[in-house]
Parts: C-alpha cells; sequence; structure tokens
C-alpha cells in the first residue's frame, strides 16, 4: 500500500499548501465587516471547470495508484510469470506523445486565436488517440495469440486490467473531444473554446503522464527502481 | 447601544460565472432537475426508502436471533443475506448517499451563499446513475440464487464460492456492479460538493466563516473521492475473478472435493482495498454529522460554538489521520505484530481530535440558554452515544482486546453505537431542523417527542445490552445458536429482549415517516427563519427557497456564522449577511 500512502502524500502537501493561504489561524468572531479586504480569498481566479478537472484527475490519479498499489502487493506472491511487453507498446506510447503534442499546439493556437491550427490540432489528437486505442487492441491480440490469457497468470491479469482501465479513460477522454471539436468547427466564442482545449489538454497530458507510469510498472522498471530505493534505505 | 451601520464602499456580489439552468417543463422541474435542492430531496427519498429495505431485514435477523428455530423461512442463508443487506445498504446506500448526496446538495449552495452547484448537469446525472446503483441492488433479490449473503465485507474467497448465498450465482455479480455505479455517480456528485465549497462562495464568505456543516460535508467528500477508488479497485478485480476466473485474490483452492482454476491469489490483498476505504468511510458518516450536530447545537443553545478555530482543525486533522488507521480493522488477519503496534497507535491518536471536538459541544452548551427543541434533543443524544461508541473504539483499537472481542457481538454493539446510531441521530435532528426550509412547515411537534424518547432510550436498550453479550463471549456472524454451552438462558432471554425493542424503535420510524408526509400539508407554518438561526439559508426571500435561491442579488457575509446572544445587539442572533460591528471587544460605534 505504499504507492497509495506516497500519492496521498503529494494530495496532503498540496492540501497543506492551499489551506496554509487560507487564513485558517483567523479570528472569524472578532472580524465583521471586513467583506471588501477578503476579496483575495473568496476564491482562485482560476476557472472553476479547471480547478474541477484538477480535483478529478486527483481521483483518477488514486485510483491508478491502488491498481499499481495491488500489482506490487500480488507480485511478491510465488506464482507471479512477468509476461513479455510487446514491441507495439512503444510505438503506442509514441503516438499517444504525438496526441498530446497536438494538442499542445492547439492551446497554443487557441491562445493566439487561429482557428484553423486549432481544428488542426484537434484532429490530429483525435485520430492519434483512436490509433494509440487500435494499437492497444492490436497488442491485446498479439497476447493473447502467443497464450498470454487473461487468467492464466496474474501479471497477465494486471496488464490487461490495468491497460483496459487507461483505455476507459482515454475512450471518456474521446467525448470531451468531440465536444470542443463541434465547438471548434461550429464557431463556438473564443474564450469558451480556448478554456475547453485547454481543459482537454490538460486531461491529455495527466494520462501520458499515467501511461508512461503503467508502461514502466508493465516493463518492470518500477521494480527495479524500488529495489534500488529499499537497497539504499536499508 | 449599537446602531446597525450599513457597510459602504462594497459592491453587491456579482453574479458568478455560472450560468443559471432554467427548466422549462415539468419534467425538467422535478423529475430530471438540475436544481440541488430538488436533487437533494430525491437523493434523500430514494436513500430513505432503500434504508426501510435495510430497516426490515434488520427485524428479520432480530427474529431468527431473539427467537431461534420459530421462523423457518430464515434458513441460514437467507440470514447471511439479510446481514450483507442489511450492513451494505446502511453503511453505503443510506448513510453515504443521505448525508453527502441529500444535505451536502441542500445546504452546500445555501450556506456558502451560491445558486446552484457549479456543474449542474453532472449533479443531475450523479443523482441519476445512484438511483440505477440501488435498482441493480434491488434486483438482486430478484436473481436467481437471491442477494450475496458473503457479509458486508464481501471478503473472498467466501463471496464468490458455491457455499456462499448468491457466490456462484447472480448475487454477488450484482452487488459488485451496484457498488462500481455508486462510486461513479458519487464521484460525479463529489466533485460538484468540493467544487462548489471552494468556487461557489460568496463575496465575504471566507473558509473561516462557514459554518461547521459545511466544513464538514467538505472535509467528508474529500476523503470520500479518495477513498471510494479503493473499494471500485477491489470490485473490479473481484468481478474479473468470479466472472473471468482470474486469481487476483482467490488462492488455490478444494470447492467441494473439486480443485478450482482459481491460484495463488491473496485475499489479505482485498482486506487491505477494502479496508482502505472501510475506515475513512466510517469518518466520511462521521464528518457532516460532527458539522450538522455543531450548528445544531449552537443555534439551539442561543450561543456561540466554543472553539471554532479547534473544531476546524479538527475536522481536518480527522479526516487526514483517518487514511492510516485502516488495518486496525485486520488484527486478527494474522498480520506482523509491529503493524498492529503501528495502528493501534495511529487509532488512538485519532481519539484526541474526536475528544476535542466532544469537550467543544459540552462547553457550547456550558451556560447556553438551551432549548430543548427537537433538533437539540437529537443532537445532545448524539453526545452521549458518540461518547459511548467512541470509547469502546477505544478498547477495540488495542490489539491484545480487539483479538478476544473480534468475533463476538460486542464488536457489532460497538459499530452499531458509533456509526449507526449516533449519525442517524444526527440525521434526524438535521432534518428536524431543516424541514421548515424545505416544506415551509414545521413537523408535528408531540410525534416527534414521541419518536425521539423511543428511538433515542430504545436504540441504547438494543445496543447497550449487546456489549455484554459480546464479553460473554457470544460470537457474531451465527444464524444459529441455540446448542452452544455458550449461550445461557440469560443470553437467550436478553436476546429476545433486543429483538423486542428492536420492533418498538422500527415502529417509532414508522411514526417518523407518518409526521414526514403528514406535516408537508398539514405542519405549522413555519416563516423564514423558525430557529433564528444565523446562516444564509435562513435569510432567502422565499421559503422553501425558490430556483436561484437568493433572488436578484447574492447576500455579502460580513460575519461568522455563530454571532448568538451577542451583547449590545437587538436580538440574540444576528445574521452572516448582516453588516454592523457588535463586537465586545470593541469599542461601540
Amino acid at each position: 500500500m505504499s504507492v497509495i500512502l506516497v500519492f496521498l502524500l503529494v494530495i496532503a502537501g498540496f492540501a497543506g499548501w492551499w489551506l496554509s493561504h487560507q487564513r485558517l489561524t483567523a479570528k472569524p468572531w472578532l472580524e465583521q465587516n471586513l467583506a471588501g479586504d477578503f476579496v483575495g480569498f473568496d476564491r482562485s481566479s482560476l476557472p472553476t471547470a479547471k480547478i474541477g478537472l484538477g480535483v478529478f484527475l486527483a481521483v483518477v490519479g488514486c485510483l491508478f495508484s491502488l491498481f499499481t498499489s495491488a500489482y506490487f502487493m500480488r507480485m511478491g506472491l510465488p506464482d507471479w510469470q512477468p509476461l513479455p511487453l510487446p514491441r507495439l507498446l512503444w510505438l503506442n506510447t509514441g503516438v499517444l506523445v504525438l496526441s498530446s503534442v497536438a494538442l499542445q499546439c492547439a492551446v497554443i493556437a487557441a491562445r493566439r486565436g487561429q482557428t484553423d491550427n486549432i481544428r488542426l490540432g484537434l484532429a490530429t489528437a483525435g485520430f492519434t488517440a483512436v490509433a494509440f486505442l487500435i494499437g492497444q487492441l492490436v497488442a491485446w491480440r498479439q497476447l493473447t495469440a502467443d497464450g498470454y490469457l487473461l487468467a492464466s497468470n496474474p501479471a497477465n491479469s494486471f496488464f490487461y486490467l490495468i491497460t483496459g482501465v487507461h483505455g476507459l479513460h482515454i475512450l471518456g477522454g474521446l467525448v470531451g473531444l468531440g465536444r470542443t471539436s463541434i465547438g471548434a468547427w461550429n464557431e463556438a466564442r473564443p474564450e469558451r473554446l480556448r478554456l475547453s482545449v485547454e481543459l482537454c489538454a490538460m486531461y491529455w497530458h495527466f494520462l501520458l503522464f499515467v501511461w508512461l507510469c503503467i508502461f514502466a510498472l508493465l516493463a518492470g522498471w518500477a521494480g527495479t527502481l524500488i529495489d534500488i530505493c529499499r537497497g539504499l534505505l536499508t | 447601544m449599537v446602531d446597525v451601520t450599513p457597510a459602504d464602499a462594497v459592491p453587491p456580489a456579482e453574479v458568478g460565472e455560472v450560468e443559471l439552468y432554467h427548466p422549462h417543463s415539468w419534467w425538467t422541474k422535478y423529475v430530471f432537475s438540475q436544481d440541488a435542492k430538488v436533487i437533494a430531496v430525491q437523493y434523500s427519498a430514494t436513500a430513505t426508502a432503500i434504508g426501510l429495505v435495510a430497516l426490515v431485514l434488520s427485524w428479520l435477523m432480530r427474529l431468527q436471533l431473539g427467537f431461534p428455530g420459530t421462523f423457518d423461512f430464515i434458513t441460514p442463508e437467507a440470514y447471511y443475506q439479510f446481514i450483507t443487506m442489511h450492513g451494505m445498504i446502511m453503511v453505503i446506500y443510506l448513510l453515504t448517499a443521505l448525508f453527502l448526496g441529500g444535505f451536502g446538495n441542500y445546504l452546500i449552495p445555501l450556506m456558502v451563499g451560491a445558486r446552484d452547484m457549479v456543474f449542474p448537469y453532472v449533479n443531475m446525472l450523479s443523482y441519476w446513475v445512484y438511483l440505477l446503483a440501488v435498482l441493480v441492488l434491488v434486483s438482486s433479490f430478484f436473481a436467481p440464487g437471491g442477494p450475496t449473503g458473503a457479509g458486508w465485507t464481501l471478503y473472498p474467497p467466501q463471496a464468490i464460492m458455491t457455499g456462499t448465498p448468491g457466490g456462484q450465482d447472480w448475487g454477488i455479480i450484482l452487488m459488485l456492479s451496484s457498488l462500481i455505479l455508486f462510486i461513479i455517480g458519487f464521484t460525479m456528485g463529489g466533485l460538484n460538493y468540493v467544487v462548489t465549497v471552494l468556487q461557489g462562495r460568496t463575496r465575504g464568505m471566507t473558509l473561516m466563516r462557514l459554518p461547521l456543516t459545511v466544513w464538514g460535508i467538505f472535509t467528508a467528500t474529500v476523503m470520500a473521492l479518495l477513498a471510494f477508488p479503493a473499494l471500485f479497485v477491489a470490485c473490479v478485480m473481484m468481478l474479473l475473478d468470479r466472472v473471468l476466473g482470474t486469481s487476483f485474490f482467490m488462492p488455490a483452492i478444494v470447492e467441494m472435493g473439486t480443485q478450482l482454476q482459481h491460484n495463488g491469489g491473496s485475499p489479505i490483498l482485498f482486506q487491505h482495498l477494502f479496508w482502505f476505504f472501510g475506515h475513512p468511510e466510517v469518518y466520511i458518516v462521521a464528518l457532516p454529522a460532527f458539522g450538522i450536530v455543531s450548528d445544531l447545537i449552537s443555534t439551539h443553545a442561543r450561543k456561540n460554538i466554543f472553539g471554532y478555530r479547534m473544531m476546524v482543525w479538527a475536522i481536518i486533522a480527522i479526516g487526514a489521520l483517518s487514511f492510516v488507521v485502516w488495518a486496525h480493522h485486520m488484527y486478527v488477519s494474522g498480520m506482523h505484530p509491529y503493524f498492529g503496534f503501528f495502528f493501534a497507535t495511529t487509532t488512538l491518536i485519532i481519539a484526541v481530535p474526536t475528544a476535542i471536538k466532544v469537550y467543544n459541544w459540552v462547553l457550547t452548551l456550558w451556560r447556553g440558554d438551551i432549548h430543548l427543541t427537537i433538533p437539540m434533543l437529537f443532537a445532545l443524544a448524539f453526545i452521549v452515544t458518540f461518547v459511548n461508541g467512541g470509547l469502546t473504539g477505544l478498547f477495540l483499537g488495542n490489539v491484545v482486546v480487539d483479538v478476544p472481542l473480534s468475533d463476538t457481538m460486542f464488536v457489532v454493539a460497538h459499530f452499531h453505537m458509533v456509526m449507526g446510531v449516533a449519525p442517524i441521530l444526527v440525521i434526524f435532528g438535521a432534518i428536524y431542523h431543516w424541514y421548515p426550509k424545505v416544506t415551509g412547515r414545521m413537523l408535528d411537534e408531540t410525534l416527534g417527542k414521541f419518536h425521539f424518547w423511543v428511538t433515542f432510550l430504545g436504540a441504547y436498550l438494543i445496543f447497550f445490552p449487546m456489549h455484554y453479550l459480546g464479553l460473554m463471549g457470544i460470537p457474531r456472524r451465527y444464524a444459529e445458536l441455540t446448542d452452544m454451552t455458550i449461550m445461557t438462558e440469560s443470553a437467550h432471554h436478553l436476546n429476545s429482549f433486543i429483538s423486542i425493542m428492536a420492533f418498538i424503535v422500527g415502529f417509532a420510524q414508522m411514526v417518523f415517516l407518518f409526521n414526514l408526509i403528514w406535516s408537508i400539508r398539514h405542519g405549522r407554518e413555519a416563516g423564514g427563519n423558525p430557529w433564528r438561526a444565523t446562516t444564509l439559508e435562513w435569510q432567502t426571500p422565499e421559503t422553501p427557497p425558490a430556483h436561484g435561491n437568493f433572488g436578484k442579488e447574492l447576500p455579502i457575509v460580513y460575519r461568522w456564522a455563530y454571532d448568538y446572544s451577542v451583547p449590545g445587539a437587538k436580538e440574540d442572533f444576528i445574521p452572516q449577511n448582516v453588516p454592523g460591528d457588535f463586537a465586545p471587544s470593541r469599542e461601540p460605534a
């Protein structure tokens, strides 16, 4: 359970940092009428939707940390046989990076108000994300064809489970991306479109980060890293 | 005497970036509504309905325990199904949904001075997914093999094996699916509650001016958002074990003489995941109760809450600590003694902020102008019950005490006191307190008094003797105890007595339900602020509050939520949106 505890520690650190800026030591019973002075503490200047997405990403991060925790605990048991990762995953990773880069370009275009480039970025991101999902499915097919079935070993089960959950999150993101694209083609209000594009990019970058962590985990590098840390501690 | 002078140079609060959704038809106004107040009522009604099912299940269990062998239809399998569904419904589908979905939806926007939740559409979806989860749960009663009988903790391997009711039928699959749906729905709602508190607050409503109710619900929601994923992961993995034959949790096992295909899984892994959710869950239910009871006590004792800052800090500390105590539910799982030591220590540490809260409630009452209204009666009953249940929690937090008591009725008595009866008492108090705001009419006082005394005394008569049964060594989870030498004559009598009390308390809840329905039309007119309270929900121009909550302009907040009996003020309460300086430490204007 150490992975999830580290994750929660990060969340707690962030929450603590935020709370420390909220005058938690104020004595509210002595402070009347100061509504004007308090404006700075009323709410964040960030758009509400971004904060909402941030909270949601914390939940998603929690979910994947828990899968990782379970992975490490199950890995220690004797019947664990790591499976060879299909080389296709490297290509998929490249495609997902491309998707994120395309969305980042769309964000830059949105800040500059270049509608054509926004559309180009969104379309590229959408197609590469779909390509990533197809690539993942092909990787699954390769593994099953080679006899690495879901139930035959816990390492296989975790591989299908974690990549599947990640794929579902990409699929959900594609719905948001689709709505943003509809807005981009129907000439939505520029500031509104910019926010949607930024939200998509935030979600995409986060899922790319999650994928890189998962990839490292499934490839076994994360285990090596932990062994090194353990070696340093003991 | 101090005059109320309007503060100048404070511009009216701007209408935020939230675009209010306006319903166009009866359907979008009352059924597919995006108004948090309507969603709150929908959540509460659904939770109450499914809670009634759980109440009936508890009666059936008590019939078997109190009068063993009398009722043929209660087979051991049925008994386990009753236990499982009773626990699961009460903890998750009733308490969590009612506190966060019900009270959270109704009170957060009104108390922070917002027109609605920040993402109303997602909020509406949250309710409908919750309803779907409840329906899936109910459907398991009608599935072949009936609902699961795995115990509310659903421990593998027994949860998905043939011997357990529903294990190889539909029961466990529907249970796990329902939980997964519930978590998805809750996450949608939870995002709203958190972000509304962060971003929806009106002008002048700083965090330290929030009523403690909002603090409690806010912190509990943050915890729930971080804890429910653990249950989600556990449910998904168990579902795969059951449906697709993976071995996340299932060890190599022989069932009825045949070797199952599972191999090498770890049931302890499930326990870790389950309790990583399960212990924060206790505080997810308790923190909103703490917050609400603080407001009830302060309002009905006409006195400011004692130690507001400490109350806020204690809520935050409890929220953080509750994530590092989970394994105290697993002392008997054969864990390393040092782990047990660590978790016993954190468990005892969490008693410190909790005790601070109890002292502060009592000190708020001290020399207060106590009105023994029905909400106040329930709040006082909560303090007593919570202290009682909390103290037995300190016993059980120690490994040496927990190991012999873990499988006895003592544990049943403990957790019913601390997270069953205590939060339910707060829910009742809160309903009597806010019902006038929701409907515009008061609940009937006589029926309310009857409901309170029967519920409070009755619940004590049910659960207090159970501690003694536990100390005698009477085990829990057994459908039939008749042939055991440990079951003395007196223990049987006590069991029958408890069962009769359970029926009486259950009857009092029917009276309460009648009161709820009858008072909608026939209750006394309440007016806008019957309790003369300070918080913003009582200052709305209309009662019940109209769509958009606050009329044309949002209120501006000039003070904290607890200005009761301020010296020099004309009345014994000053609403949060009234300007003027009454602080005793300052020179009068």
